[in-house]
Order: C-alpha cells, then structure tokens, then sequence
C-alpha cells in the first residue's frame, strides 16, 4: 500500500509538473509571437518572412524562419545568432537584440520558443 | 539542410565581398582613391541590378523595382513639388531689405549651379552645401537664416535645382584636405552605428531593394541626384539634411544636425559617388 501511494505521488508530481511545462511553453510561444510580429517590439517580420497565418507584410532582408531545428539543432546556437548575430558575421545587417538591450532576456527567449515551432 | 546551410553562409560571403568590393580604396587618406570608389559602386549597382542604365540612378528605389516605379510615374504626372517650385522661384527673386538678392551670391546668378554642390570651401576648410550658402547669402546681406529642413529653404533649393536639371555632377576634390572631408563621409557612410547598429550601407547598398517590411531602401547611387523631395510620408518638401536626420534617428543614434560637418562631408562622399549623373531635383518619393 505504502509503495502504491508513493507511486500515485510520483505520478500525480510528474503529472502536474508537465501541465505546469505544458502552460508555461504555450504562454512563452504566444509572447514570442506578440513580439515577433509586434512594430513596437522585436519587429522580426520587418526582415524575415514565417509561416504564422498572422504573418503580415513580411519583410526579405533576412532568411525566413523555416526548418529551425534542422537548422539548429542547438536552439542555444540559435539564441546566441539573436542575441547577437555580429558575433559570427560581423557585417549582418541583424541588429543584435540582446547585446543591444533591444529585447529583454526573457523576450528573447519568448522568440525562440516562437520560432523554433517553424 | 547541408545544402540550405552553405547555400545561406554561401550567400551572406558573397553579399559580404560584394560590400567590400564596393569600398575597396582603403581607409586613410594616403589610400583611399574616390575615383575608383565611384566606379567600384557603379560595378556593385550593375552586378545586382544587370539591366537598369547607369543613368536611371538618380531615379533610386524607381529605377530598379517596376512597381513602386508605375505608381511613381502616376504620381509624376501631377508633380507634387510644383507649388515649391513656384514659390521657389518667388523667394529666388524677391530682393533682401538691402535691395539685393539671392542671384547676387551666386556664379551665374544661381541658375543652373546645382551640379556643382557640395564643394570643397579651401579658405574655411570645410564643405559648403547649397544649401549652408543660400543661408549665408542671407545673412551677408543681413537677413535671418531659414530653418535647415523644410519650408522656404527646400522651395529655394528646389528652384535651384530645377534650373540645372539635366546637368551632371561635377565634384571635384582638390587636395589631401578635401579628401580627408571626404574619408569622414564615406566611414560615415560604411560605419554602423545605433542602438539597431545599422550603417547606411546595411539598407542602401548590401540591403537595397530587399523588403523592410512593405518597404525597399533606395540604391546608394544616386542618392542626392533628386533632392530636395516631396516625400509622401513627410506630406510636404523637404532637404537631404532632413531625410539624413531620419534616416540617422531610425538606426536609433543619438542623431546629428542638419548641416553638421559629418552630414556635409557624407553629402560631399555621396554626391561625388554621383558624378557623371545629372542633377533631377526637385523629386517626389514615399
């Protein structure tokens, strides 16, 4: 009995633990995408066209966002290409969001949640 | 994705090389060469854009995208700077309270001289542009300065243009002063800066006609043939200096002034970039 309450418990913390996850990465991904598409915010859609039905008067000065995780298969690689894409080109037009203050840490990854979904 | 891969890094180096090939000559007055700056720009412009003549510069975003060109061309039907024009030439002609007048202050009476400005000033060490001596003619003959930006001095300016359109650009950089004048304009030109750490390079040479949103930047040749513009989003005429101070606060910089030294000498590197091009001011743009 005392094993089978124990692993209802575990059960009921894995449970509960992957709603919480569920939620919170769903939130992220909505926030990412208010700020992907937002003029006032990170503007990404002024350069990089993506396959979000909301997607309005996208912009080509950029690669589109497609096949992100075969693109990077380390989404840190692809948070640090945001936060600062100079750092491996120093000529990109990119501006670097986060060197730059231009988003906050937690905007930036609220995009990549956004994004790695395309 | 090997291939999505090289092909994106294949293109960012070629976009990179081309970008440096257009500014090849160096970085410090014993090595930069204009004349072949002028030329290396021109080669960059015919690479990107095989068939748009040279000569269709000084018509910028027009000359290399159709559709925005077919609207403009509607737009030129009824041009919108034809009022400037007329008041243009009222102000040119109305004698100051000394009895003179603009036509007084200028070679040939100011008509037809457009093509010649900047230039480079060798007494004061500095670049004048038409539009610093239009105020200075004033205030030789004791009247007040007009604001730098829109308004009375855009319509003179505008005027002024007109009665030289067709005329090509003529800059000529005299000695190793002028051409420190001009280095100042082109690292200006080629240097990011801003919160968005954008050069005017990013948009108007690596980044010309590519969509910022709905919109195309123009190509960096030709930039000051047209100036000054009725400019759609302005909704009235205005000077290069004007455009270059919003141009300057969109990369989000602590921006310069109208008539500053660093936008006279990007007006001088830019203008000399146009050499060989006529003088179409004034223009309309969106």
């Amino acid at each position: 009995m005392r094993k089978l309450i124990s692993a209802l418990a575990v059960a009921g913390v894995a449970f509960t633990g992957s709603a919480v996850a569920g939620s919170h990465s769903e939130a992220m991904i909505k926030e990412g995408q208010a700020i992907y598409h937002g003029k006032s915010r990170g503007n990404c859609v002024a350069c990089h066209n993506i396959q979000d039905p909301i997607t309005n008067q996208a912009g080509n000065q950029g690669p589109m966002i497609i096949a992100m995780k075969a693109r990077y298969p380390n989404k840190a690689e692809l948070r640090a290409q945001i936060w600062d894409a100079t750092a491996k080109n120093p000529l990109s037009i990119m501006p670097p969001m986060g060197k730059h203050n231009i988003l906050t840490e937690d905007e930036i990854d609220a995009v990549v949640e956004y994004i790695y979904q395309y | 994705m090997n291939i999505i891969k090289s092909t994106l890094l294949g293109l960012s180096v070629a976009a990179a090389s081309q970008m440096a090939m257009a500014a090849t000559t160096g970085a410090t007055v014993a090595t930069v060469d204009p004349e072949a700056d002028r030329i290396a720009l021109q080669e960059y412009m015919k690479n990107r854009f095989p068939d748009t003549p040279m000569s269709e510069y000084v018509n910028g975003i027009y000359a290399v995208d159709a559709a925005s060109r077919a609207q403009w061309e509607e737009i030129e039907e009824f041009p919108p700077y034809e009022l400037d024009l007329e008041k243009g030439e009222e102000l040119f002609n109305t004698p100051f309270a000394n009895g003179k007048g603009y036509a007084d202050c200028f070679e040939n009476g100011g008509i037809g001289i457009r093509q010649n400005f900047p230039y480079w000033n060798d007494e004061r060490k500095t670049v004048v542009t038409l539009e610093m001596a239009i105020n200075e003619c004033r205030m030789t003959n004791g009247e007040k300065p007009l604001g730098w930006k829109k308004g009375a001095i855009a319509e003179i300016s505008a005027y002024m243009a007109y009665t030289s359109r067709g005329n090509e650009f003529a800059i000529e950089i005299p000695n190793d002063e002028a051409k420190a004048a001009y280095l100042d304009g082109k690292k200006f030109f080629y240097s990011k800066r801003g919160q968005l750490n954008l050069s005017c390079a990013d948009c108007h040479l690596t980044g010309t006609n590519r969509l910022v949103r709905a919109d195309l930047p123009s190509p960096a040749l030709g930039h000051t043939t047209h100036f000054p513009v009725v400019r759609s989003k302005w909704g009235n005429i205005g000077t290069l200096h004007r455009r270059y101070e919003g141009c300057h606060r969109d990369s989000r910089s602590e921006y310069l002034k109208p008539q500053s030294e660093t936008f006279r000498n990007l007006e001088y590197f830019q203008t000399y970039m146009s050499n060989g091009l006529i003088v179409n001011g004034p223009g309309a743009r969106k």
